[in-house]
């Protein structure tokens, strides 16, 4: 069977609808594949909270080196956190302008998205080079590995997620905004409205408790 | 899929309930409200407007709000009758990290502890 035909089942015949909870029927493509992402996502969030115990574990490790008092700069992390919030919101306005069929529209909220998220991964990698270049690398102690692999982690997330939208913006392009398209433009925006919700725990646990 | 009666249907995680005008206002209700809960954890984490004991409990409790207005206003995951698969499978994600968490802090803790009554 196609992807098309699969498409066409679960709509069009509103007796066959699902009724949730098991009833009526199959639930349709998207909510199978959103589900399914949804699952992805969360497991996602268990990587996430074992770095995130690593760090717990070991932040006050500094073995002589810098605390993360010395090293944060907590006007740096709010332009970061302002990035990110603006950027999972435009997301949001770009993914409702895809539902609306409004391709141009998608495109520009696509583009300030991709802004944000680069001006985020520029403030982060500029912090990074200059905590490695004071010599306060991921090896210095086994706070600063901790530090490094939590956030790095959530940077290449983001990285990930930039790439992933430069994909998806050259397939509504390509393809228009057809059902399979859709559907991977809504695992995307849950992708990256997820990997916001990261990062208020890594704002909060590793950068404003770390600089207190 | 676009009738009255789909209140009955499963919900899609992402997916607003009704596509309505009042959807932009949704996203925007959203960004105002994470927004002013990121400025206040800023203030709060360097200031001593909270009682400073008790600013790191502070903290957690603004980011578990704005975790929880990320899932409302951006994810969609609701507290309807239609919303039980994305829920349950929340709560056991949230089970699962707390217990990672937790865990790992107690018992690394509770080895550190015990190190330290090794006479040396």
């Amino acid at each position: 069977m196609t992807i098309a035909a699969l498409d066409t089942v679960p709509t069009g015949v509103p007796t066959e609808l699902a009724r949730g909870r098991g009833g009526g029927g199959p639930a349709s493509t998207r909510t199978v594949v959103a589900y399914g992402f949804w699952i992805f996502l969360l497991s996602d969030f268990i990587l996430f909270a074992g770095l995130f115990a690593a760090h717990a574990v070991l932040s006050g490790n500094t073995a002589g080196g810098p605390t993360g008092a010395e090293l944060f700069n907590l006007r740096n992390v709010f332009i970061e956190t302002m990035c990110l919030l603006f950027s999972s919101y435009t997301c949001g306005l770009g993914a409702l302008s895809a539902e609306r069929r409004q391709p141009a529209r998608f495109l520009i909220f696509a583009a300030l998205t991709l802004v944000l998220g680069a001006a985020f991964l520029v403030i982060e990698s500029t912090e990074f080079a200059g905590m490695v270049s004071k010599g306060a690398g991921p090896s210095r102690s086994a706070f600063l590995s901790a530090f490094f692999t939590l956030v790095g982690t959530h940077g290449v997330h983001v990285t990930g997620g930039l790439l992933w939208l430069v994909y998806m913006a050259a397939q509504v392009v390509a393809k228009g905004l057809r059902p399979q398209v859709l559907r991977r433009l809504l695992c995307w925006s849950l992708f990256w409205h997820a990997l916001d919700i990261v990062w208020v725990g890594v704002f909060t646990l590793v950068y404003l408790m770390g600089a207190r | 899929m676009d009738g009255d009666d789909r209140v009955f249907d499963d919900r899609t995680p992402g997916v607003e309930e009704y596509e309505s005008t009042a959807s932009y206002l949704s996203y925007t209700a959203g960004l105002g409200l994470a927004v002013l809960l990121t400025i206040v954890s800023f203030v709060v984490a360097q200031t001593n407007l909270l009682w400073p004991p008790g600013i790191p409990v502070g903290l957690i409790v603004l980011a578990f709000a704005q975790i929880g207005v990320h899932l409302v206003f951006f994810l969609h995951i609701g507290t309807g009758p239609d919303h039980t698969n994305n829920v349950i499978a929340l709560a056991f994600g949230v089970f699962i990290v707390f217990l990672v968490i937790v865990g790992s802090v107690w018992i690394i803790a509770n080895l550190n502890w015990n190190m330290m009554d090794i006479p040396r």
